[in-house]
């Protein structure tokens, strides 16, 4: 039975906001409790002139967002998440003038944390380019009231 | 050397300008909407801002440890301390070690509070010329 959050929902969120859109991320589909995203490759978001390979910020950006779709896919609805911590090892130089694919899973999901693992590869997923763990909170509506608390706001110009 | 982040594309696309006071950089990401990841927040993207981090640490330690090739990342990870709001991101970079092979760099994005960080970085950097790691 196709449920209507994972047909409808999901694929927008993959690149409805403006940043996803403008790095052209395309959503590939979820199985099971993967979700996959690609960004065509482009020659304005490379990170070395030298080696036309994707900046690593690219990467990070894509980790960062493929990995809160799998907690969406976790909790099986949109709930305003942010993402806590991310860390990405790199492992190889991504291939020049290709597309990178990820793909992420949230293998543990608490009432308030969504705990992820999400990796970046060409074609191979065994075979990845980077690899991250990230953790996001789930209803984080609140998170960015915490730092403001602890000063006024309006008192900066 | 200043202009280096206007060599690399991914730089250009965040519009970083870089600002230099002898060998310490300041790096600024203007706002602009294709930076934003929450609409309804609204917040910029943490892909956003993590890009401009790492890319503040490249070009801190180039600055630093010129070589033939730009530091390439081995392990960054971010910490995401406040939501970042529709305003200009400036960040600082500080290299705690650089040895012949590997760098390792902290770095800090805030909006209008040096004090109140909206992301740190925590990175090491292969400063190798020839880098080709398993392969």
């Amino acid at each position: 039975m196709s449920d209507p959050f994972l047909t409808n929902i999901l694929p927008q969120l993959a690149s409805v906001a403006a940043h996803t859109h403008s790095l052209g991320f395309r959503y590939e589909g979820v199985e099971g409790d993967r979700v996959r995203l690609r960004t065509p490759w482009r020659a304005d978001l490379v990170g070395d002139p030298e080696t036309e390979v994707f900046a690593g910020g690219l990467v990070t950006a894509m980790l960062d967002h493929v990995g809160g779709l799998a907690v969406w896919v976790a909790l099986g609805k949109y709930a305003p998440i942010a993402t806590l911590d991310l860390r990405i090892d790199y492992m190889r130089a991504a291939r020049p003038r290709v597309d990178l694919l990820s793909e992420a899973r949230c293998y543990k999901l608490t009432r308030t944390i969504g705990f992820v693992r999400a990796w970046a590869f060409e074609d191979d997923p065994a075979d990845p380019v980077a690899a991250a763990q990230a953790t996001y909170v789930i209803n984080a509506s609140d998170a960015g009231a915490t730092g403001a608390s602890l000063k006024a706001e309006g008192d900066a110009a | 050397m200043t202009a280096l982040l206007d060599t690399i594309p991914y730089a250009r696309f965040l519009d970083l300008r870089t600002k230099r006071d002898g060998d310490i950089l300041t790096v600024v990401m203007p706002f602009a909407d294709h930076l934003i990841g929450n609409p309804m927040l609204p917040a910029l993207h943490g892909g956003s801002t993590a890009a401009m981090l790492e890319l503040t640490a490249i070009a801190q330690v180039a600055l630093v440890w010129p070589r033939l090739r730009l530091p390439r990342p081995i392990t960054v990870t971010t910490a995401y301390l406040r939501s970042g709001k529709p305003r200009d991101v400036h960040a600082r970079a500080r290299i705690s070690r650089a040895g012949r092979r590997v760098a390792h760099v902290l770095a800090e994005a805030w909006q209008d509070d040096p004090a109140q960080p909206i992301a740190s970085l925590t990175a090491h950097f292969s400063l190798d010329n020839n880098r080709d790691l398993h392969s």
